[in-house]
């Protein structure tokens, strides 16, 4: 039994991405898959295997190890009518197509004046965690928020990994999906989703009323181990998943605090100038009234992410961190 | 009811519905509706103004003799003999 | 205590100057009595008050302008002994402890000072009132040395800024607490909620609230009719950016309803006569009524009817502008009542004095420019409302009248309406409406 949604099924969060591509490529001959290593290797954390033999090498399409070239090819498909799923290995090397992303699949609905819009999905790992040392491993997903024209997502469930692709796709605005590496392995039960899956708004991962925990992607599963430790302490954690870091869920995160009146933001990118900046600056604008505690920020080092085990953990947001935040904040 | 006190009457209940009028500006035989902008409203407000002072009965059959200063002096000076 | 703030008397205000208070602390008022004349880029507009309760402290100043959404005052609302005013009069008004000296002097506005940053974060520092310090500089101008000497003098008087949440301030200042006697427990000793809920239990008031900085006096009058031309321009050039209008238009035989008319007027005395005017408008409404699709509000890509027909009625401005203020369930009224509300209405728009209830919620608008001679208007929708009806003058024109050539008064009735609301099929039904209603003016 595939990972079809339609009945509850063991099933992880790999298995869940490939099962929505293999939905695509089934009800829309105009979607196929394109990138390095997605054909004969299977995808380089796995995601696509199979698919190639399923579908055929005009469906699934290996590329040279040039992004801006095959995320350009992307765009132009798109233009041309296609529906392309474009994966990148690891959001370090989309800065190669960032030209292509930024000054073209963003901008082309704007500069034609509505006539050219982009439907491209790129796909790419974000964050770190795997020893994969400094050039493999960064949280660049808060630089597309930054964008105007593409929306931004960060499937940080299996749930989400599932279903998050055919709207995705469906939008006719370029929609950047950013797959946290720590989770392809994590497994667990498909829901069927209880109502459509939509991509404007966060979620509450689990409802609380002293503090909130906002986050997204890799750094949910962390925040959730916190909201335990927390509990166990008498301190109820609300944990907000953002799932969408473009556009952001202002009225949630704003109806979090006005319940809680703390907030810690955890995100694993860099603290200056990231994402957990810009939602700590709309906890201001919105709810300055609400809070009762400064806002605490739980980002990584700001440093390159390094190889070594214990120096890759200490960079790293971690469940502690999250949990001393939070009593900064209550107690 | 003389003339003089006729016209007075007219520039007075044109003053009560239209506060900032300008009459030494208006001739006697300007038509003082569209000299002075008076809508409708106004001019209804003008009608029962100069009905309450003079006692008289105006009716909508009368209107077109209202048209300015002297023709409404006349009209009253004619129905108050 | 609840807060009276600064209405929104509609799409294009943000915000308004405080030009007179109607009301003083410790009075009773009632939900619907006018408390406050507020000054807008447009009008002077007499607000009403939301509650029934009595008049607590009033924190602005006439004269001061502020935005929306910004506390005017402090209402307490009736409690037990709201239905017997007369034995609540002998207790002396209940007003709340004086606000926290938190707020730094810049946000209490007395008038501009002249200071420096650091001369203002010296201030603030020390505890010391700008506005009650005489400046030594050049023209005038606070130095370091007058805020040192002033701080010095009220060492003992003197209190440094309070560590405290918004949200502990929010509460505060809701409860009447002073902050400067409660002890906080948060970090370096801030005051956090909880504290203040300690010194002060009480419910817990409902509602966000806004930051409270007056930015700068009211307009001088002479500005006052460039100020409307803005507003006006403001509002209706987003209109025009926004709203896809769609336009139609219908020539209506008035010759039932004017005779009819002139049979009502020659048998009423002249107070109680009814313009042609009255009978459109009731039409308008009636059909408003019938089509509530075009009666209502477009706001954040939804439709929402309206609660009641509140007829917005276009009445241009002696000294040039205009305002469409509401008839108040203008489908229900009869001819009568509507002609003398609206005598009320033109008159009060004319001498600024229209309620905040008036203009903030009109559902729908009528333009008549017949007065004007014109036959047909075809005007521009107020948002977030979605249509706007226009009727002409009413002319004599050769027409058809059972198969022969007669001359009738006719009048050309036109409907502006939104067309992300409707599309034309209902302004089409809309107009059909209006033309049987005044076929019919005995009913209506």
């Amino acid at each position: 039994m595939g990972a079809d949604g339609t009945e509850k099924s063991k099933t992880t969060y790999r298995e869940a991405m490939r099962e929505a591509i293999r939905e695509a490529l089934r009800s829309d001959d105009r979607v196929f898959l394109m990138g390095e290593d997605v054909g004969r290797y299977g995808g380089c954390f796995g995601v696509s295997l199979g698919l190639l033999e399923e579908f055929g090498p005009e469906r699934i399409r290996d590329t040279p190890l040039s992004e801006s070239t095959f995320v350009g090819a992307g765009i132009g498909a798109a233009l041309a009518g296609m529906r392309p799923i474009v994966e990148i290995m690891t959001v370090n090397f989309s800065l190669l197509a960032l030209d292509q992303i930024l000054n073209n699949a963003a901008t082309l609905l704007h500069m034609s004046g509505g006539q050219l819009p982009v439907p491209i999905v790129i796909r790419m790992t974000t964050g770190a965690g795997r020893q994969l040392a400094a050039q493999h491993s960064h949280s660049l997903e808060g630089w597309y928020a930054h964008i105007p024209g593409i929306r931004v997502l960060a499937p940080a469930t299996i749930e989400d990994a599932r279903h998050m692709l055919a709207p995705a796709l469906a939008d006719p605005d370029p929609v950047l999906i950013f797959e946290h590496g720590s989770l392809y392995n994590l497994s667990g039960e498909l829901r069927p989703p209880t109502r459509p899956v939509d991509l404007d708004h966060a979620a509450i991962r689990r409802p609380g009323t002293d503090i909130s925990l906002i986050t997204y992607g890799g750094s949910l599963p962390k925040a959730l181990a916190a909201a335990d430790e927390l509990a166990a302490e008498g301190v109820e954690a609300e944990v907000i998943d953002l799932r969408a870091l473009r556009p952001l869920d202002d009225a949630a995160i704003a109806a979090s605090v006005t319940r809680t009146h703390r907030a810690v933001v955890i995100d694993e990118a860099w603290r200056t100038g990231s994402l957990a900046a810009e939602v700590c600056a709309r906890i201001a604008e919105r709810s300055f009234y609400e809070l009762d505690a400064p806002v605490e920020r739980v980002c990584s080092a700001e440093v390159p992410i390094p190889y070594a085990r214990r120096l890759e953990e200490a960079a790293l947001p971690q469940t502690a961190d999250i949990v001393a935040a939070a009593h900064r904040a209550v107690d | 009811m003389n003339r003089t006190d006729a016209l007075d009457v007219v520039k007075e209940s044109i003053v009560q519905v239209v506060p900032d009028a300008d009459l030494a500006g208006l001739g006697l035989d300007d038509a003082f509706r569209d000299a002075l902008e008076m809508d409708s409203l106004d001019f209804l407000g003008f009608i029962e103004t100069l009905s309450e002072r003079t006692g008289l009965r105006i009716d909508d059959e009368d209107t077109p003799y209202l048209t300015t200063l002297s023709g409404s002096a006349d009209f009253l000076v004619a129905r108050t003999k | 205590m609840a807060e009276f703030t600064m209405p929104s008397l509609g799409a294009d205000m943000d915000k308004g100057t405080l030009q007179e208070w109607l009301v003083q602390p410790g009075e009773l008022v009632r939900k619907g009595d006018p408390v406050a004349v507020i000054e807008t880029a447009k009008s002077s507009i007499e607000v009403e008050c939301f509650a029934t309760g009595r008049m607590g402290e009033l924190l602005i100043e006439p004269g001061t302008t502020v935005p929306v959404g910004t506390p005017l005052a402090l209402i307490e609302p009736a409690a037990e002994g709201a239905g017997k005013p007369e034995k609540a009069e002998e207790k002396p008004p209940v007003r709340p402890a004086p606000a926290p000296v938190s707020a730094p002097p810049a946000a209490q506005d007395r008038g501009h000072v002249e200071a420096g940053p650091l001369v203002r974060h010296l201030a603030e520092r020390t505890g010391v009132d700008l506005a009650a310090v005489q400046g030594s500089g050049h023209g005038g101008r606070l130095t370091r040395t007058d805020v040192e000497q002033a701080a010095a003098a009220t060492t003992a008087a003197g209190q440094a800024r309070v560590r405290a949440t918004p949200l502990a301030r929010r509460l505060a200042a809701e409860r009447g607490v002073d902050l400067a006697a409660v002890t906080g427990t948060g970090r370096d000793s801030a005051i956090r909620a909880a504290d203040v809920r300690k010194a002060a239990p009480g419910p817990t008031a409902a509602g966000p609230r806004h930051l409270t900085v007056p930015v700068r006096p009211s307009h001088p009058p002479e500005d006052r009719t460039a100020a409307r031309r803005q507003a006006i321009a403001g509002l209706m050039t987003r209109a025009n950016r926004d709203i896809p209008h769609y336009y139609l238009s219908t020539t209506i035989d008035m010759a039932p309803a004017m005779g009819w008319l002139h049979e009502h007027n020659r048998r009423s005395p002249v107070a109680e006569r009814i313009l042609p005017a009255a009978l459109l408008l009731k039409a308008a409404a009636l059909a408003a009524r019938e089509v509530p699709e075009l009666n209502g509000f477009w706001t954040d890509d939804h439709y929402t009817a309206g609660e009641g027909v509140h007829l917005g009625v276009a009445v241009s401005l002696r000294r040039g502008g205009l305002v469409a203020p509401a008839l108040h369930d203008a489908d229900t009224l009869e001819l009568r009542q509507l002609m003398n509300g609206l005598k009320d209405l033109v008159a009060r728009a004319r001498t600024g004095r229209l309620r905040s209830s008036e203009v903030s919620d009109p559902t729908i608008t009528v333009t008549n420019l017949g007065d004007q001679g014109v036959e047909t208007v075809f005007g521009v929708i107020y948002p977030p409302q979605v249509a706007l009806v226009g009727f002409g003058r009413i002319v004599d024109r050769p027409c058809a009248v059972d198969g022969l050539l007669g001359v009738r008064p006719v009048v050309t009735a036109t409907l502006s309406a939104d067309h992300r609301a409707t599309d034309g099929a209902v302004g089409a039904h809309y107009l059909t409406a209006v033309d049987h209603l005044l076929h019919t003016p005995e009913q209506l």
